[in-house]
């Protein structure tokens, strides 16, 4: 079992003929994603990596069936790329770019309000991975193997560290999902850790959050009110100033607001073990 | 972009709100001026950060000679690490009342959440954590904006309904920086109502979205440069590289923001502390390496370098094999510790220690070796 995705799944990629679009659909398919067909407006008709590619997602959708999308867009056009693919029925939206406008992905969250059954995972996010089945994005498969830990991160590398080191220890993953570094996201924290409680087959938890806003905070809130999943939670940037941007547009502690500091208790307050180190969410996760 | 006071308040008057009469002043000759101009003045440090009058950044003056002396005093004065490019002079509002308006993004609704209290001049973090109450907030409907009906009720839920007719507009050419500039941030605190009825920005606050700057020329090209940042950040922006300055003397470069500030704070838990972040992103190709590596050369406060890479689609072997160039390419002799993991990273580990870089088998033990190595 697994959240979001499996190899069931049928998926397009949205700018499957640009460089980044081209090269990670490859990785996709090669771990057994089934990427039915791309986008990529004005070369609709033509086949890429075996794969018919369409004008529009509307005829992707229509004529393959697609209930998922890898948008590679670049950022001034990615907003509507993810309206698009939500306006024609895609129900799980991964966008991997990086630095769309934030008044960008405020209307798009606007949009997607009209369409409830859409999850989008990021943007500036590596995707989400299932070991052993599918995955959308950028992740590298290779350090991922099967199991039952649910991963959901804030970062990329971060994210790939912890899920190798777990894969040397002998533990697997469910589901890895990145939610990504902008300050307006699709899925939260909150959200994704909903869903691996819904599924029989994740049993343990790492959440990796990062300084900037309050979404770590809400998901404390979340697994404080009770949780089957054995939890351990890791926050970079403890030491970051303050009014500093640290890589990730999300990354910015405002005045006395967003610090990990503020992260870490609000998960201890909660009964959550936060690690102090990578190296601790793996101790911890296969001691429990 | 973080504006300046003049910036922001130049912003807001080409969006029709009235501000206070100012001259921006960049000579101790130009101050003058502006004093035999306006009258009695404040005398204002330009920088991006808060608390400038307490640094001494801020003098009330009633003559030519006294606004000479306090520009001379404050054009070049260091405050939290910037130099002051120039000065404002304002002249005095005739002030009855103060309140408080913005606007930002609420992370946490996804949405721009606009705000209107009748607390003016106050830190409205503190007036939220306070009375939470005497905030009044709407989230406008961020493809249309805020209707007219929506914003009566804004000014009535502040307690201003006596002002509906003069707030209304005037919150609705604020907005338009945020559809029209990309702005992510706003603030006039306080929001001045004048003993003749004239409402004026007393102070004004205003932030737009980098993120937007492709389609938003017009600002940075007018506004960017008047501030000297730090050299290093400024030089590690020309060459494309993601870098912030922090002021220990262990130099930082890791592949991926997350990676990067972890890596920061082992640092810091070692006992040590950080002279940078510095994310060279995913791929860590050995030309970015060598890049970045030069801008934390130039820092004389450098004592060692830690460098924590995760080689996923890039193998370890090319990353050290890179790092190693790099490394002579630059005649680097200072202390460097090196943690690769992920693809190959055994083969990677082997290239380090055969050209005498010091490998740590995680994060945490780098960390603990950089720290040594350069006590």
């Amino acid at each position: 079992m697994s959240i979001l995705l499996d190899a069931q799944t049928p998926v397009i990629v949205q700018g499957i003929t640009g460089r980044e679009g081209s090269f990670h659909s490859q990785q996709m398919q090669s771990m057994g994603t089934r990427l039915v067909a791309g986008v990529s407006p004005g070369k609709g008709g033509t086949r890429h990596l075996d794969v018919p590619v369409f004008d529009t997602v509307e005829d992707a959708v229509c004529e393959t069936g697609a209930t998922a999308s890898g948008v590679f867009v670049p950022p001034a056009f990615a907003a509507d790329a993810i309206m698009e693919a939500a306006a024609f029925g895609i129900t799980l939206i991964a966008c991997i770019t990086e630095g769309i406008p934030v008044q960008d992905m405020i209307r798009v969250k606007d949009f997607l309000r009209g369409h409830p059954q859409t999850r989008l995972v990021g943007p500036n996010c590596p995707g989400l991975l299932t070991p052993g089945q599918a995955k959308i994005g950028i992740i590298p498969q290779r350090f991922s193997a099967p199991g039952p830990v649910g991963i959901v991160s804030r970062s990329g590398t971060l994210t790939y560290e912890t899920m190798a080191a777990l894969t040397a220890a002998g533990m697997g993953q469910s589901t890895v999902v990145g939610i990504g570094g902008d300050p307006v996201l699709g899925l939260s924290f909150s959200d994704v850790i909903e869903l691996f409680e819904g599924d029989p087959a994740t049993t343990h938890l790492a959440v990796i959050g990062e300084i900037g806003g309050s979404d770590e905070e809400r998901a404390a809130e979340l697994l404080g009110r009770g949780t089957q999943l054995r939890t351990v939670a890791f926050i970079s940037g403890r030491t970051a100033p303050e009014g500093k941007r640290m890589g990730h547009a999300g990354a910015i502690v405002s005045g006395n607001r967003g610090t990990a500091r503020s992260k870490e208790a609000a998960f201890r307050a909660a009964g959550v073990a936060v690690a102090e180190t990578t190296g601790d969410i793996v101790d911890f996760l296969t001691k429990s | 972009m973080k504006l300046l006071e003049y910036q922001a308040k130049e912003v807001l008057a080409s969006l029709g709100i009235a501000i206070p009469p100012g001259r921006v002043a960049r000579t101790p000759a130009e101050a003058a001026q502006a004093c035999e101009e306006l009258g009695a003045v404040a005398v204002k440090a330009q920088v991006p950060v808060g608390g400038r009058g307490k640094a001494g950044g801020i003098r009330l003056v009633r003559t030519p000679a006294e606004a000479r002396a306090a520009a001379e005093q404050i054009i070049g004065m260091d405050i939290k690490g910037f130099r002051v490019p120039l000065v404002y002079c304002e002249g005095a509002l005739d002030i009855a009342s103060e309140i408080y308006l913005g606007f930002t993004v609420d992370r946490d609704a996804r949405a721009n959440i606009l705000m209107l209290s009748g607390k003016g001049g106050m830190d409205i973090e503190q007036v939220a954590d306070e009375s939470p109450e005497a905030i009044a907030r709407l989230y406008p409907n961020p493809w249309r904006g805020p209707l007219d009906f929506e914003l009566n009720r804004l000014v009535f839920e502040a307690g201003l309904g006596q002002h509906v007719r003069a707030l209304v507009p005037l919150v609705k050419r604020l907005y338009r920086a945020i559809p029209e500039l990309d702005a992510v941030t706003a603030e006039i605190n306080p929001l001045v109502f004048t003993g003749d009825g004239r409402l004026v920005a007393g102070d004004a606050k205003l932030e737009t979205d980098e993120s937007a700057s492709f389609r938003q020329r017009q600002l940075e090209e007018r506004y960017a440069g008047i501030v000297e940042g730090d050299r290093y950040e400024v030089e590690a922006q020309r060459r494309g590289l993601t870098y912030v300055s922090l002021g220990g003397d262990i130099g930082i470069i890791g592949n991926g923001a997350g990676l990067c500030m972890g890596t920061l704070d082992m640092v810091e838990r070692a006992g040590g502390r950080a002279a940078n972040f510095c994310d060279i992103g995913g791929g860590a190709r050995a030309e970015v390496v060598e890049n970045a590596l030069s801008v934390i050369l130039m820092n004389p406060n450098v004592r060692g370098v830690l460098i924590n890479v995760f080689g996923g689609i890039t193998r370890g072997d090319e990353v050290a094999r890179g790092l190693v160039q790099a490394r002579d390419s630059l005649g680097m002799t200072l202390p460097l510790v090196v943690r690769l993991s992920g693809t190959n990273e055994e083969e990677g580990r082997a290239i380090l220690v055969e050209n005498g870089i010091e490998p740590g088998a995680s994060g945490w033990e780098a960390a603990q070796k950089i720290v040594a190595l350069t006590r």
